[in-house]
């Protein structure tokens, strides 16, 4: 018999700040933040509405920056934007009382045990303390750290760290997750059952969730859009949920002696093309089959070497926004 | 056997007044300071001079006591200055105790980098200094004007009503001077820890605040021949400020309105020193 277990639900009506239905989870309207003389964030507009968001960009992209300037800690230098429909200038409260938030760097006290800094962090929310204290061990349950919630947070090791970090961030029960670089120093098995666990709070519907990580395997692993910032720019924005239903027919050719001609004619197809060095990527049209390819390769004298059916990875994305 | 599978739900329960949520770090944080036996103890012992002192009142009001052993009455005087002494007792004592539970209270949360945690709930700055302050204040209103207050009530039960009509401006005295002492406490000890987050750095920093303002205060008198010096001595200033509230006949290089003047600047510095600090993250511009 598998029995989920409901994190404790007290009766009564909650004061907790509603998230606007509708809106986007995420509005970015000309975000810029600027710290001193630097421009982290430059103009950044976008529209993010996923169930799992993903925040993908180099070392020094701006996406924690991005991520604090959402939660209030930085002062946009102009601009706006909205948090589940709530203004991060004007309603910061309730913005912070909608989300759950797990920090890069560790951040835990370490002569605390986890159950009662959770349980803590969980009555800051506004949690009271018996709900609280019930929270605190169900989400140490639901992170797996069940056996370790009595210990001593100082004597964690960074898997568990990282988990206990998760465990404080959802206990409060948020509408929205933002977890920024949940993987960070975590071994592969480590690294797969944060995956998991994240999946599995995806999946339970009742939160959305922002995911921030250079780590292209963890936003692909777990998100279905994707905002990959550059140097404080939005570089490239994929809704990778809409591609993999789109069910569409992706071909990878590497050619010898192809030209702009050839590139042309498939076009004419009405196929979508992408070229990369001696490389074609495209996007076959309704009613094109793979003879036609043929075919205009042999008017246009171009000899196919290898082809494949491939779609865009995240790498791809990533490395082509990157070039951008 | 069943297997039980924890998932996570959302919470719809009730939630607490947000102007309550400060209380949560008072009820750790003093809980976390009762854990150390020492500082269980020497909280203990700060009551043992209030308790001598409601001995003494008792005797005093004990006649035969008296007479059998100095033939008179007026050995113990209860007055403006019994409870002056009382105070710079409980001063000195809630200055130590300082010493020793006020860094812990913010330096922890800075070494660990926990405050992105804290603040990232719809829980203000001004609310996390409030939640640690209230943890000294009350602390420190334990052991000073609460049994000072207490040893009034029991003296003015004992020796009647005109004593206490004509004494009763000495609890306002008592309340304001351990207020007074209390803000500065507890703002310096929160303000060092917060710069320093080194626990036993920021004790012995505000040991040497206290001290060294002294002797450094002392120099500056007897080199420049004034008395400005003073005003960075903290003790000077508050020793001022007391013997004023108790109508204690002493010179003073200073007036005490000066003195006040002084030691709310010091509590204005310290309290932007600890906002500057108490952030989720800093901006290093």
């Amino acid at each position: 018999m598998n029995m989920a277990i409901q994190l404790g639900a007290a009766d009564g009506t909650s004061q907790q700040a509603a998230a606007v239905p509708g809106t986007p989870v995420i509005e970015l309207k000309g975000l810029s933040v600027q710290f001193g003389r630097r421009e982290i964030l430059k103009n950044l507009v976008c529209s993010l509405r996923g169930r799992a968001i993903g925040l993908l960009g180099p070392n020094g992209a701006g996406k924690s920056t991005l991520i604090n300037t959402l939660l209030g800690f930085y002062k946009p230098s102009s601009g706006s934007a909205s948090v589940l429909g709530h203004d991060i200038r004007t309603e910061t409260g309730k913005i912070r009382s909608l989300v759950g938030y797990m920090p890069e760097n560790d951040a835990l006290i370490s002569k605390m045990s986890a159950v009662s800094f959770v349980q803590m962090m969980a009555e800051l929310s506004g949690l009271p303390p018996a709900a609280a204290l019930e929270r605190a061990h169900e989400a140490l349950f639901c992170v797996g750290l069940a056996e370790a919630r009595y210990r001593e947070l100082g004597t964690y090791s960074l898997g568990m760290k990282q988990l206990a970090k998760l465990a404080q961030a959802i206990a409060h029960g948020p509408k929205l997750l933002i977890l920024d670089e949940p993987t960070n120093g975590l071994d592969p098995s480590a690294r797969q059952r944060m995956i998991r666990m994240i999946r599995d709070i995806r999946d339970s519907q009742q939160l959305q969730i922002v995911l921030c990580s250079h780590l292209l395997r963890d936003v692909e692993d777990t998100c279905e859009e994707v905002l990959i910032l550059n140097q404080g720019r939005i570089a490239h924005y994929s809704n990778l949920e809409e591609e993999r239903k789109a069910n569409k027919r992706f071909l990878e050719l590497e050619t010898y002696g192809a030209n702009g001609d050839f590139t042309h004619a498939i076009e004419q197809l009405g196929c979508e093309c992408a070229t990369t060095a001696n490389r074609l990527k495209m996007i076959l049209a309704e009613g094109i089959e793979i003879r036609d390819i043929y075919r205009i390769a042999a008017e246009h004298d171009v000899r196919i070497r290898r082809l494949n059916f491939r779609r865009d990875t995240l790498e791809d994305i990533f490395l082509k926004a990157m070039e951008g | 056997m069943a297997v039980y599978r924890r998932t996570y739900t959302s919470y719809s329960g009730v939630l607490t007044p947000p102007r309550s949520r400060f209380l949560v770090l008072f009820r750790y944080s003093r809980k976390n300071l009762f854990r150390s036996k020492f500082q269980t103890g020497f909280f203990v012992l700060c009551f043992f001079y209030p308790l001598l002192s409601l001995i003494a009142i008792y005797l005093a009001h004990n006649l035969s006591f008296l007479e059998r052993y100095s033939g008179s009455n007026q050995l113990l005087t209860i007055d403006n200055k019994f409870f002056f002494v009382f105070i710079t007792v409980q001063g000195v004592l809630a200055f130590m105790l300082t010493a020793f539970t006020g860094p812990g209270l913010i330096s922890p949360d800075l070494a660990n980098g926990a405050l992105p945690l804290y603040f990232c709930r719809p829980f203000s700055r001004a609310e996390y200094v409030v939640g640690k302050a209230s943890v000294l204040a009350i602390l420190l209103s334990e052991i000073t004007w609460v049994p000072g207050v207490i040893l009034f009530a029991v003296q003015a039960s004992l020796a009647g009503s005109s004593w206490t009509w004509n004494h009763l401006w000495i609890v306002s005295s008592l309340v304001l001077s351990s207020f007074l002492w209390i803000a500065i406490l507890s703002l310096l000890a929160m303000a060092l820890s917060a710069w320093v987050k080194w626990r036993i750095v920021a004790g012995a920093l505000l040991l040497a605040v206290l001290f060294f303002g002294g002797g450094f205060g002392q120099a500056i008198n007897a080199v420049m021949r004034t008395q400005s010096g003073h005003f960075i001595d903290v003790v000077y200033l508050i020793g001022t400020v007391w013997t004023s509230l108790f109508r204690i006949d002493n010179d003073r290089g200073i007036s005490s309105s000066a003195a006040w003047i002084a030691l709310l600047i010091y509590c204005g510095i310290c309290l932007a020193l600890l906002v500057r600090k108490v952030r989720a993250y800093e901006v290093i511009k």
